[in-house]
């Protein structure tokens, strides 16, 4: 049965706003509507300058990030319905810069992945010439996780410690630097930690927790940060062989 | 365009994100506190110099009720930081926070389950408990 909700949406242009403000609309909303259903509806219906960034609708492109009801969440990945409110409102994710209602800009957290060097360091797959990399079924396990990340910014909008530390390179990044790092077909150990060893990188992290609660896909970056740091400390170096190339024999 | 940085506020509400960020809060809290109650201390026994009038001038405050329940609340941070400061220390390692795996529907985070939670109401437990002990010896002196 449909009820009818409230969705409060945070208005703010920079290029004429000087404060911010919310719009309030009343829409019809199914057990199957979605945030991004009703958003979506709103600006085809009652109001089309509402700024807001989507794509897939089913949280895989992570784009439709926002705060909504006071936790960072996908709105395509949220019923109205299990908000058990009548009241929704959406406000860009915190801890990005808005370019305009609900976009956020998402220039420094993608420039803090770049950091990481989110690629596979090894010389020897410069040469690959029709060999490859065995990996074990274990060995792959030690960073799938991780790499189902969608940079979707949940996980930076949730920490308290992005919150303060414009230097820190979030829960995102740190667990991308570890999903490298164990990754067996990676040699750039050492240039990795040294990235990462510092007062405003992994060491800033006080395992609040909130990334992992936040994450859409699983990730769990709060384990891939722990992990990192455990690295750091010596607990796990042993676990990590450098895989090498093969060449596959023809049945 | 607008920052839109959460800052200090981000750190207030403890009750959005579950039982790691309670422990995170409460982290802080009774950190500061204790910070707070070592300066006090520190300009308490300070009045030393002052003579020994000063000093148990000082002293009385302390036997008093409402000095008896800062001694009580100073028992609770103390216990709470240090249980929960073990905690953080063995997650530190990468110990008590599960392994890796393929991500499964609902994707509960092994980081921060039961074994996480069990730990974080102990540590609250256990400053309960010595929070109580100390009311009994202080109050039982009354």
């Amino acid at each position: 049965m449909a009820k009818r909700v409230k969705i409060r949406v945070f208005r703010y242009n920079p290029a004429h706003d000087t404060d911010a403000r919310y719009d309030e609309f009343e829409v019809e909303a199914e057990r199957w509507t979605t945030v991004l259903d009703a958003l979506l509806y709103i600006k085809a219906h009652k109001d089309h300058s509402i700024a807001l960034r989507y794509s897939c609708r089913m949280a895989s492109c992570g784009s439709c990030g926002m705060l909504i009801n006071g936790i960072p969440r996908l709105a395509c990945y949220t019923k109205v319905y299990e908000l058990g409110s009548d009241v929704v409102t959406c406000r860009p994710l915190p801890n990005f810069p808005i370019i305009r209602d609900l976009a956020a800009d998402f220039t420094a957290f993608f420039a803090k992945h770049k950091s990481m060097k989110p690629y596979i360091i090894n010389e020897v797959a410069e040469s690959i010439d029709g060999r490859e990399f065995i990996q074990k079924p274990e060995e792959v396990e030690k960073y799938l996780q991780f790499s189902y990340c969608i940079k979707c910014g949940l996980c930076y909008a949730a920490c308290p410690t992005v919150a303060t530390d414009r230097r820190f390179p979030g829960p995102q990044a740190l667990a991308q630097m570890y999903r490298y790092l164990i990754d067996s077909r990676d040699k750039a150990t050492d240039e990795r930690l040294r990235i990462v060893d510092d007062r405003h990188g992994v060491w800033r992290c006080h395992f609040a927790g909130s990334c992992s609660m936040v994450c859409p896909k699983g990730v769990d970056p709060a384990l891939g940060i722990q992990l990192l740091r455990a690295y750091l400390l010596g607990m796990n170096r042993d676990s990590k062989v450098v895989a090498e190339l093969y060449r596959r024999e023809p049945k | 365009m607008k920052e839109n940085r959460e800052g200090i506020k981000g750190w207030l509400n403890p009750t959005r994100y579950g039982a790691n960020r309670f422990a995170y809060w409460l982290q802080r809290l009774t950190g500061l506190g204790l910070l707070a109650y070592f300066i006090a201390h520190v300009i308490e026994t300070s009045n030393i110099v002052y003579g020994k009038n000063a000093w148990e001038k000082m002293l009385a405050v302390t036997q008093t009720t409402e000095g008896h329940i800062v001694l009580m609340v100073v028992i609770g941070m103390c216990v709470f930081h240090a249980a929960n400061g073990v905690r953080l220390y063995i997650a530190e390692h990468g110990k008590g926070i599960g392994r890796p795996g393929r991500p499964e529907y609902p994707y509960k985070p092994t980081s921060l389950g039961l074994g996480m939670k069990a730990c974080i109401w102990v540590s609250v437990a256990l400053a309960a408990l010595a929070m109580m002990y100390g009311a009994y010896v202080l109050f039982g002196e009354v």
